[in-house]
């Protein structure tokens, strides 16, 4: 069988999702947000939600969240994307209201607005992005840096007696009784980005059933801030960032 | 006939947000304006308008939901007192720079820091001039009564959907929790989904695919578009100085000299005029209703046929300066104040007066 | 039952971050040594291995690969 035979719209069995903007993504080569933003736009599609939808993207680099996902969206300051979804979500209850926001934006400026939001249950859904690293100011620590980890502001790498320790703000979340459905997922490579796709739908879906509030990180890459390609950003991340932040789901009040 | 209630500033401005149609509010106890929350939570308005009432995690919180429910085309609303109106000022600025409408409510209290419970003005410099970051003004209107309170809500719900853009309610801790008698209107009822659409199609209430879609922020990276964005804002703000100037006078057709005063200030300098015209002075008051926009032009006039202006202000001088601006050079114009939540008598003012214009 | 499958490279758009290499079962992709506008050595096709799995564009983040896949005798 030759190509011809095989190029026909018949058969395509995987393209870029129509939710998808043609705008080119500013984000670094390699970067899952990219990854991320698309398992998105497939999602609210394959829901046919798109009329039904509020995204508010937060600062970092996923600021521009609005220029791809072809929805409505709302651009919310350094971490406090939930306070507006939690207006949106109460002013508009037939909608779908996300947040997508950074480790930098959730875990650090915005932990009152992320804890306060799924403590009063709120029916919406976040998505937490967390490379580790503040992306777009250049390479900094974030609260959930690892321990050893150089950052531009850890260049001798995080030292617990002067930094902390890495903030497993997921783990905290899922102790409250707000939280529906808490997850970490990752999409570096093809099995594990169908497995953040299912939580993601998931997580749209019990925002739709009063339960209160779906949480889905997904463990990323920063190749930039992290000085490695992005082959071997995925790398590093299985072999240091899944121990500190393991896969899997950490709550499900359906379950 | 319209009904009359005996109500608190504060109370007015709860009663009055369920009964004009107000979508949400979203707020934080802090003295002395926690009676607004507090009435909203005991009138369930939930259960009849549909108003949605939350109490956040922080005024932070509470600006950052009235930024959300804003950006839905919703008339959303908080107040505050002075240092949680300090944490609002970025949330403030973000909503001028994605020309989101909200009102804001400020029930002044004494500072700097922590400052006292008592009323004072000092927030004027910070609500008049900005507050936040950037090069923006908040439409501001400062009630001098109970009744005020209860109709500055529609008011700045009006000039906040006309200009897209914040309006803050500067009050103070005598107007929030003096009592008077409050006119009630008839109640309007809310806006429905297709009026939203109407009034603010630039809102996120979902894309259909009909539309381009609508996104709300306040950023843009380029140097041109901030700058072309900032003189679009400058001329609104223009025109709203040009067209929205609002003012009052008492006794001022024959004055010979004048009192400037805002809020609370403006009550205690009628009496403090009447004491003096009961002398034999002709003295006169110009209260400023809008802060910005501010009446340059009014305070010039007068001016121009008085010997002198004294502004009477709970604060250390702050809109003094703009008597002085709007006053020209045409007389002298002088200043006198309290603090701390110290409120002067009419007896004061009075004295200050005859002070500064060396009348025995 | 076997696929045969092939995939289509916005070339243009892609960024040669090579996930989509990492990821191929078959080998069937490798950046190309030509460069697109941007100056990025762009992903490509190499052989008949494919099988149409999409793993290459499920991974990609700037959704730059389309899949075609056909159930082979």
């Amino acid at each position: 069988m030759n190509i011809e035979d095989i190029r026909k719209p018949e058969n395509i069995v995987y393209r870029k999702p129509a939710l998808l903007t043609d705008n080119i993504m500013h984000y670094c080569p390699g970067c899952s947000h990219g990854t991320v933003h698309k398992i998105v736009a497939e999602v609210i599609g394959e829901m046919g939600i798109q009329e039904k939808t509020i995204g508010i993207c937060p600062v970092g680099c996923s600021v521009f969240a609005y220029n791809y996902i072809d929805i409505d969206w709302q651009e919310a300051a350094h971490g406090r994307a939930p306070a507006l979804a939690t207006a949106t979500k109460r002013l508009c209850p037939d909608k779908y209201v996300f947040t997508y926001q950074g480790d930098g934006d959730l875990a650090s400026i915005g932990t009152a607005e992320i804890i306060h939001a799924c403590s009063r249950g709120e029916n919406i859904v976040v998505i937490f992005i967390n490379n580790g690293i503040y992306g777009m100011t250049g390479g900094q620590m974030a609260p959930t840096t690892l321990l050893g980890m150089k950052t531009s502001t850890t260049p001798y790498g995080r030292d617990a007696k002067l930094n902390g320790f890495p903030l497993k703000i997921t783990e905290m979340l899922a102790a409250l009784d707000g939280t529906a459905y808490i997850t970490r997922q990752s999409v570096h490579t093809a099995p594990a980005a169908r497995k953040a796709k299912n939580a993601i739908r998931k997580a749209f879906e019990y925002s739709d059933r009063n339960i209160g509030l779906s949480f889905v990180e997904i463990v990323s890459t920063c190749n930039s801030g992290w000085k490695l390609s992005p082959v071997a950003a995925n790398k590093w991340m299985e072999e240091n960032m899944f121990k500190e932040y393991p896969l899997g789901d950490i709550k499900d009040v359906l379950k | 006939m319209a009904e009359k209630v005996l109500m608190k500033g504060n109370e007015a401005i709860a009663i009055s947000a369920i009964r004009n149609g107000v979508d949400g509010y979203f707020g934080y106890p802090i003295t002395p304006q926690s009676e607004v929350m507090e009435t909203l939570m005991k009138e369930k308005p939930w259960e009849t308008t549909g108003m949605v009432v939350l109490q956040a995690e922080s005024e932070v919180s509470s600006i950052n939901m009235v930024y959300g429910g804003a950006s839905c085309g919703k008339k959303v609303m908080t107040s505050s007192s002075s240092p949680g109106i300090s944490l609002m000022c970025e949330g403030i600025s973000y909503m001028a720079g994605a020309e989101l409408p909200c009102v804001v409510v400020d029930v002044m209290r004494g500072g700097p820091g922590l400052g006292t419970i008592q009323p004072s003005q000092g927030d004027y410099n910070q609500i008049v001039k900005g507050g936040g970051h950037g090069d923006y003004h908040n439409i501001v209107i400062a009630p001098a009564s109970a009744q005020d309170m209860y109709d500055f809500v529609d008011w700045g719900f009006e000039l906040a959907f006309k200009y897209r853009n914040p309006v803050v309610v500067l009050a103070d801790g005598v107007i929030g929790q003096m009592m008077e008698k409050v006119e009630i209107h008839p109640p309007k009822p809310r806006m429905t989904d297709e009026e939203i659409r109407t009034k603010a199609p630039w809102a996120t209430v979902g894309k259909p695919a009909s539309r381009e879609r609508n996104i709300i922020t306040s950023l843009s990276l380029d140097s041109d578009t901030q700058e072309a964005f900032n003189r679009k804002l400058h001329a609104k703000y223009s025109e709203i100085q040009e067209k929205e100037v609002k003012f009052t006078e008492y006794m001022t057709e024959d004055a010979e000299y004048l009192f400037t005063a805002f809020g609370c200030s403006s009550r205690i300098c009628e009496a403090a005029v009447d004491m003096l015209r009961a002398e034999g002075i002709k003295a006169g008051l110009l209260r400023p209703v809008t802060l910005f926009p501010f009446p340059y032009k009014e305070i010039s006039r007068l001016a121009s046929q008085v010997k002198s202006i004294m502004s009477i202000e709970l604060n250390f001088g702050q809109m003094v300066e703009d008597v002085r601006l709007g006053a020209e050079n045409k007389c002298p114009v002088g200043f006198y104040g309290r603090q701390g939540g110290n409120i002067y008598t009419p007896e004061e003012v009075a004295e200050e007066f005859r002070k500064f214009n060396n009348i025995k | 039952m076997a696929f045969k499958g092939i995939i289509e490279v916005d070339t243009q758009r892609c960024k040669g971050c090579s996930v989509c290499v990492a990821n191929c079962p078959t080998h069937s992709i490798r950046l190309s040594s030509k460069v697109n506008g941007k100056g990025y050595n762009y992903a490509e096709m190499v052989g008949d291995a494919c099988i149409g799995c999409s793993n290459c564009a499920v991974v990609c983040p700037d959704s730059v690969i389309t899949v075609y896949r056909v159930k082979v005798q």
